[in-house]
């Protein structure tokens, strides 16, 4: 057994939308791959791998971040938060996923979990809104599907009712 | 080896006039300081195209510095701030001026053992006017050229000029020369407009796969003269 | 949700999907964990043309985790390579008529003594991770010789160039050509001549999911499960039966949620993972990563057309010789999909009866040029455009003008092309009005007030424009589509077809066109496709296919099963089976909805033993039809951008986008528009953002993010969608595709509105996409041609 590549493994512990998971995690794994293959909330997508998409967008402590780009061990006794948080355990969905739906802002879905944590942190600064800011909020989330239209649709309704 | 355990390091202050960023200050806390925007709105111009808001929750000032990126917002702003690195190792504290901090193609002053512990600037004083702009391929994107300006103006003269420019150089780059003719000047759009072609002569940019060295060049000079004119209109308004 | 009175085609119901997918359910390839599942990696070329002198594995096989790596010489045995292209061969009457010239495709799997394109796979890592695997990669040593590169097509069809591949002489994957009417005595006789060569860049699909297969094999049982990303199930199941040497019923493909598609194949990858699954004896899953992706997977586009063009005074052409090369990289497994599509799609909405279209298909040293949405038709949109605003600027008339003197008139509707579609039909647009649509474009966009305010602007110096895109997109191309609708004993309905979805929403449309065709609630259909247990055969999701061939299909079976309903009710109720209606999921004679049985009642009687089969009347209530189409459907739309060029640093804001579509009947308009919005974003993309750059050694030059640029939300403009409807004959339910039309226009659209708002200086935007530095350097020679003397 040559070349083996010494490889330190942490046990990692974050609350994962408000309950308290932990796994062992080698240090080099990234947060994205740790929160779908550890703890097998695979919502969260992987897009690019390099920060650019969007798609692996959580929330951590509140923050949006690219957990594509943050190790594992980094977000150790944080509070992360994931699409699967958004709706109640009874299955009812959150004011921004049905505003999604009503305006036809998804299509394939997998963009979907990043743009819905973008949104979920963007509404949360009471924003003032408006076309352009929308859209520069959303700019750093990509789809090839829907246009992004029926997207600023849906976040521009939510401003404007104050949700949530 | 990550710093972001590490307590006390991610400060934004303001000692009067003076801003002091430790090494976890994130970009979206500077963003969010209206102290800063409001005296300084180069500041928040740069933000706001600094990659987007997920980045920025990250990012921190003082590794942006450290990655001495051309193409980065915070090289620049450091320039047009005149700021201050402070640098803490085995061997002591040292501080080192922005201009000197910025030594080759992304390589600082940053010596083995060291780390960046902390940027300070002076907010532009009441009656100056700053102004960040930038051409990148998409919102967010790295600037093919970028301009970062400070203006004052006393009486009816131009009394302190700051151009840093971004995208074009290996390095931040001031464009001293167009600074240095801007001085006692009036601020009329003819001398910005001089000013800005100057500024060519210090850019040394280079081909990539999305702009040739010349266009570069073309606008790189379009956004000092824009930065210009808006670091104007804002010392007249706040005047 | 129930049942509608007016039936369920033309409503914009809301999705089905929506659920799973906006809470995180929905399972993608790379959520596909099977209990002792391992992970591949593959090894690629790093050059583009090389010898492989050397490649030693062994240093990988030792590190702890991998558990095998298998290179060309191990496949011996357990797959073939690829021998035959992905569709049928080329219809015999096109390719007799085209004169066509077609080198037969092969490709390994695995690149054994020599590499022709960058990324050419050339083993496998197999560890218990990916992170292992990609360390091992490291470890591999691969010696490789370089040799001369081939980059572009034009270098390939220079005489003495270096040959790209044995198989294919000359650099010549293939040839043709097409000739509708006298193009040459047309040409010769117009009053007016012009020539242009005009160039549209290579781009890349680039679903935001990368591909991903996993395979599961049963070693006791001999049979194999494969979850691909694959628009085409079945037809990766032929695939994988031939290459494997299995019977097609012992594999079994599915397709999990596909995270956006926008063109396929069937890949290298996606066969060896299921051999080596199957070598292996265990689970293996390959995730992509984007590098790979953007270097490996649906890579389009990448042609140069030189035109010729015989006009009048009046702008009106007479006559259109199109030769062009299209750069097909290495391999040519798409036989001529894309440059036959341009060929037939070129003179889009136009009259022009004397057309030529000659083509050449060169090898280069890239990856192979597949369709993505649009195939071939967005650059025969930009050439065909780009004409008329050539002709426009020659001849002094506004190219509005040009356009509508140019236009087939709806009275001459149906119209014969006077050359072969790619499935052997004669080329008719069937139903639509273009006059009309385009009309209708100008009136939404109120040209007139536009051009005032234009004068305005630019006498300011604010350089706004508009710019006009017509097509046609021949949709719901065959051979066929499969469905089948049961009524189980519950009174459920369910729907088994054959395509797949990434997207377009047919978990929604495609139950609403069964409600209709059955007049039971919507909640009360399932529809499930992408596995090829469904259905014996199916046909897939692919050039904007499945609402024509999947609708009708699932019509088709709908209605029969309805008439075996209402003859099992017939019985029940001692009625006329001309008199009973099935409303509501409900079934009773005209007029006496008191008597109505159920669906679930009459499903339980018609099953085995039950009171309609002890009548002589076959069990069960299922039925299953096969759609085969006529031939193609020509949906059609006009496009209009409006832009402001900023003139000092070449930026393009995209102001206004106005689409006028017709897609004949409208299953659902609210997923037609947003199939309209997203086909002009990826548009926009191909026009100011989106190019594949190989350097002349064949290197990847935009491989991540960074710098192959996707629209973001402040790229893509707001777009006001209205509608034609002309249904057409061709199929039961009267609709046509609407998947790539949109596409098709964009890129032409916004290019003829930065050459509109550049007026009068005349800018030669002939080539896309067009990067704020290349306008720039456009509008300087436009300048310095202006200045200098004539």
């Amino acid at each position: 057994m040559s070349g083996v590549p010494v490889i330190d493994r942490s046990l990692v512990t974050i609350r994962a939308n408000g309950v308290t998971l932990s796994a062992e995690a080698d240090v080099r794994m990234t947060l994205a791959d740790f929160l779908r293959d550890r703890l097998g909330l695979t919502g969260t997508h992987l897009g690019c791998e390099h920060g650019v998409c969007g798609s692996c967008t959580v929330l951590l402590d509140g923050r949006s971040v690219r957990s594509c780009l943050m190790l594992a061990v980094q977000a150790d006794g944080a509070d992360i938060e994931t699409v699967e948080g958004l709706a109640t355990p009874e299955g009812g969905l959150h004011p921004i996923q049905e505003a999604f739906a009503r305006h036809h802002a998804l299509q394939c879905g997998f963009c979907t979990p990043g743009f819905l944590m973008t949104v979920k942190e963007y509404l949360a600064e009471k924003p003032a809104g408006g076309e352009a800011e929308v859209r520069e909020r959303l700019s750093g989330n990509l789809c090839r599907c829907t246009g992004y239209q029926n997207i600023v649709a849906a976040v521009s309704e939510l401003v404007e009712e104050g949700q949530p | 080896m990550d710093i972001n355990r590490v307590g006390g390091l991610g400060y934004v202050l303001r000692e009067g006039d003076l801003v002091r960023l430790g090494a976890l200050a994130r970009h979206r806390d500077v963003e969010l300081d209206e102290g800063i925007g409001s005296r300084c709105p180069m500041i928040t111009d740069a933000m706001a195209v600094l990659g987007h808001v997920a980045i920025r929750n990250r990012g921190t000032v003082a590794g942006s510095l450290a990655h001495a990126d051309p193409s980065a917002e915070w090289p620049a702003l450091a320039l047009a701030l005149d700021a201050e690195c402070t640098l803490m190792g085995a061997s002591g504290v040292r501080t080192i001026p922005a201009g000197q901090f910025f030594q080759g193609f992304m390589t600082t002053a940053i010596g083995p053992g060291e780390m960046l512990t902390e940027m300070r600037f002076g907010l532009p004083p009441p009656g100056s006017g700053s102004a960040f702009v930038e051409v990148a391929r998409r919102h967010g994107d790295f600037a093919q050229a970028g301009a970062a300006v400070v203006l004052a103006v006393d009486g009816d003269e131009i009394s302190h000029a700051r151009i840093a420019l971004l995208g074009l150089g290996g390095t931040p780059l001031r464009a001293i020369g167009a600074e240095e003719g801007l001085i006692g000047e009036r601020p009329t759009e003819e001398v910005l407009r001089s000013a800005a072609g100057l500024a060519v002569e210090s850019m040394q940019p280079v081909d990539d796969v999305h702009a040739s060295a010349g266009y570069k060049r073309q606008v790189g000079m379009v956004v000092v003269r824009r930065a210009l004119a808006a670091a104007l209109g804002r010392c007249q308004a706040s005047q | 949700m129930t049942g509608l009175v007016d039936g369920y085609l033309g409503a914009s119901v809301p999705r089905r999907e929506d659920r799973r997918l906006l809470m995180g359910a929905g399972k993608f390839a790379a959520d596909v964990a099977l209990p002792g599942m391992v992970e591949a990696v593959f090894l690629r070329s790093p050059l583009a043309h090389a010898m492989v002198v050397g490649l030693d594995v062994s240093r990988a096989l030792d590190l702890d985790g991998v558990l095998a790596v298998y290179t060309a010489a191990d496949l011996e045995g357990k797959a073939e390579s690829f021998t035959r292209p992905f569709y049928k061969n080329v219809d015999p009457e096109v390719e007799r008529r085209s004169n066509l010239e077609i080198t037969p495709y092969r490709a390994d799997l695995l690149a054994r003594d020599r590499v022709i394109r960058l990324d050419e796979p050339l083993a496998v890592v197999v560890a218990s991770d990916r992170y292992i695997a990609e360390d091992a990669l490291e470890l591999i040593q691969l010696d490789l010789e370089p040799l001369p590169v081939v980059s572009d097509a034009e270098a390939a069809l220079a005489p003495g160039a270096p040959e790209v591949n044995p198989d294919v002489p000359g650099n010549i994957h293939a040839r043709f050509r097409i000739v509708a009417g006298r193009p040459e005595e047309a040409l010769a006789a117009s009053p007016r001549r012009l020539t242009e060569t005009i160039r549209f860049g290579r781009s890349v699909g680039s679903p935001i999911e990368t591909r991903g297969v996993v395979a599961m094999p049963d070693p006791g049982r001999g049979t194999l499960t494969v979850w691909a990303n694959n628009q085409r199930p079945h037809l990766l199941r032929t695939y994988l039966a031939e290459m494997l040497g299995m019977a097609d019923d012992h594999i079994r493909v599915i397709a999990p949620e596909i995270g956006g598609s926008f063109g396929g194949g069937i890949y290298a990858e996606e066969i060896l993972v299921a051999a080596l699954a199957r070598d292996l004896g265990r689970p293996l899953r390959w995730i992509e990563d984007r590098r790979e992706n953007l270097g490996n997977a649906r890579q389009s586009r990448d042609q140069v057309h030189h035109v010729e063009v015989g006009f009048d005074d009046d702008g009106r052409i007479l006559a259109l010789k199109d030769w062009f090369a299209l750069d097909c990289g290495a391999y040519n497994p798409f036989a001529i999909t894309i440059p036959y599509n341009t060929a037939s799609h070129m003179r889009n909405q136009f009259r022009i009866e004397h057309f030529e279209s000659e083509v050449v298909c060169a090898a280069t040293n890239k990856l192979q040029n597949t369709p993505v949405r649009g195939a071939g038709r967005p650059v025969a949109v930009f050439v065909m455009d780009r004409i008329v605003d050539l002709v426009a600027d020659e001849t002094g008339v506004d190219p509005a003008e040009v356009r509508r003197r140019n236009l087939i008139p709806g009275d001459l509707m149906p119209y014969d092309m006077g050359m072969l579609y790619r499935d052997g039909a004669p080329i008719e647009y069937d139903a639509g009005d273009f006059t009309e649509q385009f009309e209708r474009l100008l009136t939404v966009v109120d040209l007139d007030g536009f051009r005032r305010e234009q004068a305005e602007m630019k006498a300011v110096g604010r350089m706004i424009g508009i710019g006009f895109s017509s097509h046609v997109e021949g949709s719901g191309y065959g051979p066929y589509e499969g469905a089948k609708v049961r009524i189980d004993d519950s009174g459920h309905v369910t729907v088994h077809t054959g395509t797949t979805t990434h997207g377009q929403s047919h978990e929604t449309t495609l139950a609403q066109v069964c409600a209709d065709a059955l007049g039971v609630p919507m909640d009360d259909v399932t529809v499930r496709f992408g596995d090829t247990d469904l259905i014996s055969h199916g046909g897939g999701t692919f050039a904007s296919r499945v609402a024509v061939t999947g609708g009708s299909a699932v019509h088709m079976a709908a209605e029969l099963v309805k008439a075996k309903v209402v003859s099992v009710a017939a019985i029940m109720l001692e009625a006329n089976p001309g008199d009973l209606e099935v409303v509501g999921g409900r079934v009773y004679p005209r007029g006496a909805p008191d008597v109505a049985l159920s669906l679930a009642e009459i499903a339980q009687a018609a099953a085995p033993g039950g009171f309609a089969t002890s009548q002589g009347i076959e069990p069960g209530l299922e039925e299953q039809s096969f759609y085969i189409p006529p031939t193609v459907v020509f949906a059609s739309g006009s496009h209009a951008a409006i832009v402001e060029v900023d003139p000092e640093t070449g930026v393009v804001d995209l102001i206004r986008y106005v689409v006028v579509d017709e897609c004949g009947r409208a299953i659902n308009p609210m997923v037609v528009d947003g199939q309209e919005h997203g086909g002009v974003a990826h548009g926009v993309g191909n026009a100011l953002l989106e190019e594949v750059i190989y350097d002349s050694e064949g290197q990847l030059l935009t491989g991540t993010f960074m710098d192959y640029l996707l629209p973001s939300a402040t790229d893509v403009p707001r777009i006001e969608v209205h509608h034609q409807e002309f249904p057409t004959e061709r199929n039961p339910i009267g609709v046509k595709g609407v998947g790539e039309g949109a596409t098709s226009s964009a890129p032409a659209a916004v290019a003829s509105a930065i050459v509109d708002a550049l007026r009068p200086l005349r800018v030669r935007l002939n080539e896309l996409p067009v990067s704020p530095a290349r306008l720039l350097k456009l509008i300087e020679d436009a300048r310095q041609e202006a200045s200098s003397p004539t």
